[in-house]
């Protein structure tokens, strides 16, 4: 539990939020030249990082928008909050 | 060679105060080269190890734990074991373990509680009648024992629900596992310590993965705090890390960690019998030896490795518990922690070999992994032993999710995930 601030609204409480998983994993241009691997690896392979990861999160109870969030899984620490569309601030 | 134990050797120990108990198990530093090792050393890793040396005659192999053994999720989790699950790979799975509890404390020679109490599912609505009537005819094919129970008989069956229909969930019934129940979780990663450690296994504690050296497709060995260790096979069983042991070959997993929470009361005189489980409210409760009433709340709906979770996650689960049952409205709560869960998306669990030769992975249990312990480790152990899955875990292989048979589970298995 921790607060976040939303790049709409400013700084709420993480249950007002909905986490949307890894962030950047891009859909698929061409969904029907994919191979079963391709689609494995699209829906349902993830990094599941210990540590800092880039993660999508939607701010379900207030101004519905989705944004991206650079955020320590091993302490939940946000480093950084940016909008959809924007570069990740840091790597 | 191991002492037994028995009531004798009880007996003769209370004359020297019980102060010259043998060791359960050694300290061992590792080795230079091991025919297989285990990384994890929780309850599926340590049976995996068990029975690797007691079916497959493999005694030359570790397991490796970073912190000690039992003290992550096996020591974390409200120790219900039950095996009424829809599908029939996951029935053949969770029975097979089930089986196996029967018979584990004389198995390993360790009083292991198991405690065949029972375990009630509730239902609130229309549909969880439905779902629930559907999933005692399917483990009734199965040949899993399983019954329907109306509001009353619920009421019968565990007098301190709260079966008024005037309730925002009202009871509307609920399912009952007579053959399920309860264990005591760090025996059963003891027991399993200690047998398998008479057969030669070594335990390493206090000694963390930090990479696995590759030649090719195949492994030659761990990367460990405590040195390089040569070895041919590696079972991974690290639960909510599995992700990251994969990270270091590269190697993608489905999952997801997330904390789970938990959390005990102070201990009061027997007042519930059973496991009951409510999937709508999300709220399931028994009672511990100690008294203590044993709380299961939810997960963190965000990936997290904090092993601790949300206030609010405790809040929704007590607050359904304050309604099903009245009377524990006064009790206070001791303890609360969390444990990394590592979710599937079909919530079911992975037992498999992987594209490396020699890398095994059995992970994905999530939330509901420790029933499964015997049988989990039953299972890897045979398809770590023979390079091939065995009938019961073959469905449970990593490659479902790019052929699409999902064992989804979600749900479906009695308790919402």
């Amino acid at each position: 539990m921790f607060l976040i601030n939303c790049p709409y609204c400013g700084e709420r409480d993480q249950s007002e939020f909905t986490a949307g998983g890894e962030a950047h994993i891009v859909r698929p241009k061409q969904p029907t030249e994919l191979s079963d691997d391709q689609w494995a690896e699209f829906l349902f392979m993830r990094k599941n990082i210990k540590g800092v990861q880039l993660e999508r999160w939607n701010h379900s109870h207030g101004c519905r928008k989705w944004f991206n969030m650079v955020r320590d899984t091993s302490n939940d620490r946000i480093h950084a909050v940016y909008k959809m569309g924007q570069k990740p601030p840091i790597e | 060679m191991k002492n037994k134990y028995s009531i004798f050797s009880l007996i003769k120990n209370a004359f020297s105060y019980h102060e010259n108990w043998q060791r359960a198990w050694r300290d061992p530093e590792p080795k230079k080269e091991y025919d297989a090792i285990i990384v994890g050393g929780g309850g599926h890793g340590l049976a995996t190890a068990f029975y690797l040396a007691k079916k497959h005659n493999m005694k030359n192999i570790a397991v490796v734990e970073k912190g000690w053994i039992g003290g992550g999720n096996t020591g974390r989790n409200t120790t219900i074991i039950r095996s009424n699950y829809l599908w029939d790979a996951s029935a053949g799975l969770y029975d097979h373990a089930l089986k196996i509890w029967e018979g584990l404390s004389q198995e390993l020679n360790y009083n292991v509680m198991f405690s065949q109490r029972g375990v009630m599912n509730l239902a609130h609505n229309l549909q969880d009648v439905r779902d629930l009537k559907r999933r005692t005819h399917a483990n009734r094919l199965n040949g899993i024992d399983a019954v329907w129970l109306n509001t009353e008989e619920v009421k019968k069956f565990c007098p301190i629900i709260n079966t008024s229909p005037n309730i925002r969930y009202p009871v509307l019934g609920g399912t009952l596992q007579k053959r399920a129940g309860t264990a005591r979780h760090d025996a059963v990663a003891w027991g399993y310590a200690r047998g398998a450690d008479a057969m030669g296994v070594d335990i390493i504690q206090n000694c963390e993965v930090k990479g696995i050296k590759r030649n090719g497709d195949s492994v030659e060995g761990i990367e460990t705090t405590k040195g390089f260790i040569k070895t041919k096979k590696i079972g991974v069983v690290a639960a909510g890390h599995s992700s990251v042991i994969a990270n270091m070959v590269d190697i993608k997993l489905p999952l997801e960690s997330k904390p789970l929470q938990a959390l005990v009361s102070e201990p009061v005189k027997p007042i519930i019998d059973t496991v009951v489980m409510s999937n709508a409210v999300h709220a399931y409760v028994s009672q511990s030896d100690k008294g203590e009433l044993v709380i299961g709340a939810g997960t963190d709906a965000y990936i997290s490795y904090t092993q601790r979770g949300s206030h609010d996650v405790v809040e929704g689960t007590l607050k359904a518990i304050l309604e099903l049952y009245p009377i524990f409205s006064r009790m206070k709560m001791l303890r609360q922690w969390g444990g990394i869960v590592d979710i599937c998306p079909d919530a079911s669990p992975i037992i498999s070999k992987t594209h490396i030769k020699g890398l095994y992975f059995n992970c994905g249990w999530g939330t509901g992994g420790f029933k499964a312990t015997p049988g989990s480790g039953d299972l890897f152990a045979y398809t770590i032993a023979n390079d091939e899955p065995h009938k019961l875990n073959a469905d449970f292989n990593i490659n479902r999710f790019i052929s699409g048979d999902l064992v989804d589970e979600h749900g479906a298995a009695a308790v919402a995930h």
